[in-house]
């Protein structure tokens, strides 16, 4: 199997196909990322790099290693080879709260937010996490971290909700506090590890809405476990297929869902 | 009428010693998943700490300002060695729950020993200052001050607790870090930092339990932690690991169910009542009387 790789990933050589305007250095970085347990390759030797602002959508069948490479990338676990670099910066041996001080967000595939906090409780955290770094964690908190906490709840569309317990909002609502939370941040790049899982039907397309404003208005680059195709496809600018830990296929949509692998891949490696 | 009160308050005074126990066990369970079977150690730091200070400590002594400089030294200590407990046994085995497990126990057995190496296996008397001998009359019954004393600290305990969880940033990192910790490091936390501050909090509750736990029953022994951390685990147990009040409410109940079955039916049959209020609690609701997130939390 060949892995398609269109973009180095090195610093001094940020280009290869990528849409992004100019040469900047690459948000993210993988250069032959690998990760095993036991002898077991969950995660096979991936380079692909993503350009600021951009949209990429991570798909795969089940068990392709997505959310490992998640967990690679966020620093949950440590890889066995290769490199992470986030804006050029090796991040590799970060530990997961530095990686996210640096500019990254994540989330998980269950919703993680605070369920006996209200909602504002739990922005006023992300909120306090950020300008509270210094030494001032004795300070008394503020309920609901202020107009950063507002300005972020206005973003995700629910400031109508400050008041609620996080744990009794809808799931779609949990995910959006989710994306508060990181927001609250300033995140360069977000990781969403599928966002739409448990979301009702009807919540979906305001969620994607959410989603393309953080994307678009906020200028997050984002990189997106999803298994909505018809949600993925509106959004992504981008596609990187995984199989059996690899990177199959890294390319826009329309090439990418006519790559013959990527077709095999899906239908059963017996096609 | 009067036996009832006494038992009553002395049932409190049990309950304010295991709540100065559990509260901070349950706290390093809930936020880190730790069994912290070395609880009782700190619990002996504390108490050999203020008799040993009562004793020997410039300025301290058996009563008085004094004493309460030793109980002051006694709790120091339990802190300090929680501090270092934490960072030197629990934080290079994060993640790895049957070494921690090991780990602690093997220190809940080796503190006691070495505490019996330098003092000997005896009980030593506790030094007990005039404030705190004697009765003083609640509705007509004489009740040992201690009980008050005990009962008191617990309250001052509980409220700075409270104060601390509801009020103040690390409290709530600590009450979001309970609930998901992976997501408390996704937003930029370094939660490891909370986990010493839980472990020193919970350390030095447990020391001051141990210093109070030598004027309730007049002596301190090796392993008297021990026996006490044993209802402390039920306590948490019952009263589930998201809750204060829960810890408080368990706390005040096996204190009471101890108290009055030990009083009313055959001695040590208290203790087999609270197993049997410890099954019946394990049977009908798994997350201890408060506890709702216990199924979450495992999923």
């Amino acid at each position: 199997m060949t892995t398609h790789t269109p973009s180095s990933g090195a610093t001094s050589a940020p280009d290869g196909g990528a849409t992004a305007p100019g040469t900047t250095t690459p948000v993210l970085a993988l250069q032959n990322l690998s990760w095993s347990v036991g002898g077991a390759v969950i995660v096979d030797d991936i380079t692909m790099s993503v350009e600021e602002g951009g949209f990429v959508a991570l798909i795969g069948p089940n068990g392709a290693g997505k959310t490992s490479l998640f967990n690679l990338i966020s620093g949950l676990t440590k890889p066995t080879a290769g490199t992470i670099r986030l804006a050029g910066r090796d991040i590799g041996r970060h530990a997961p709260h530095r990686r996210a001080r640096l500019g990254m967000g994540r989330t998980f595939q269950t919703s993680s937010v605070f369920g006996d906090l209200t909602v504002g409780a739990n922005v006023g955290l992300a909120v306090q996490a950020r300008t509270g770094e210094s030494r001032r964690f004795w300070r008394l908190a503020t309920p609901a971290g202020g107009a950063d906490a507002a300005r972020v709840l206005d973003l995700v569309r629910l400031s109508h909700r400050v008041d609620y317990l996080a744990g009794d909002l809808s799931h779609g609502d949990k995910r959006k506090l989710e994306l508060a939370l990181l927001l609250a941040r300033g995140p360069r790049l977000i990781l969403l590890d599928e966002p739409m899982a448990g979301v009702s039907a009807g919540e979906i397309g305001e969620l994607t809405n959410v989603i393309q404003d953080v994307h678009r208005e906020q200028g997050c680059t984002v990189l997106m476990v999803e298994h909505h195709m018809e949600v993925l496809l509106d959004m992504a600018d981008r596609l990187a297929v995984m199989h059996h830990g690899a990177l199959l296929t890294y390319a826009d949509p329309e090439t990418a869902m006519a790559d013959p692998d990527v077709q095999a891949a899906y239908l059963g490696d017996g096609a | 009428m009067s036996t009832v009160v006494l038992l009553i308050v002395t049932g409190l005074g049990l309950g304010a010693l295991y709540f100065l126990i559990a509260s901070g066990l349950s706290l390093i369970f809930g936020l880190m998943d730790v069994l912290n079977f070395a609880h009782g150690a700190f619990l002996a730091i504390g108490a050999y700490g203020t008799w040993w200070a009562a004793e020997n400590l410039p300025g301290a002594g058996p009563a008085g300002v004094g004493f309460l400089l030793a109980m002051v030294f006694g709790v120091a200590a339990g802190t300090l060695a929680a501090v270092l407990v934490e960072l030197c046994v629990i934080r290079p085995l994060y993640g790895r729950h049957r070494e921690q497990i090991l780990a602690t126990v093997g220190l809940s057995l080796a503190v006691p020993a070495l505490i019996q190496a330098i003092w000997g296996a005896d009980p030593h008397t506790f030094p007990k200052p005039e404030l705190v001998s004697g009765t003083l009359p609640l509705l007509g019954v004489n009740v040992p001050k201690d009980r008050y004393l005990l009962i008191l600290a617990a309250i001052v305990v509980f409220v700075a607790l409270w104060l601390f969880n509801s009020r103040t940033r690390y409290g709530l990192i600590v009450r979001a870090g309970v609930q998901d910790r992976a997501m408390v490091t996704a937003l930029g936390i370094d939660v490891r930092k909370s986990f010493t501050l839980v472990f020193a909090i919970g350390g030095a509750a447990a020391a001051l339990a141990g210093s109070l736990g030598g004027l309730y029953f007049g002596v301190v022994t090796p392993t008297q932690g021990m026996s006490l951390l044993i209802f402390a685990f039920i306590v948490v147990v019952i009263g589930g690991t998201t809750s204060l009040t829960g810890c408080a409410i368990a706390s005040v109940t096996v204190g009471l169910i101890q108290q009055f079955a030990n009083y009313y039916t055959v001695a040590g049959l208290g203790d087999i009542a609270v197993v049997a209020v410890l099954a019946a609690v394990l049977l009908t609701r798994q997350g201890g009387l408060t506890g709702k997130k216990s199924a979450e939390r495992v999923a």
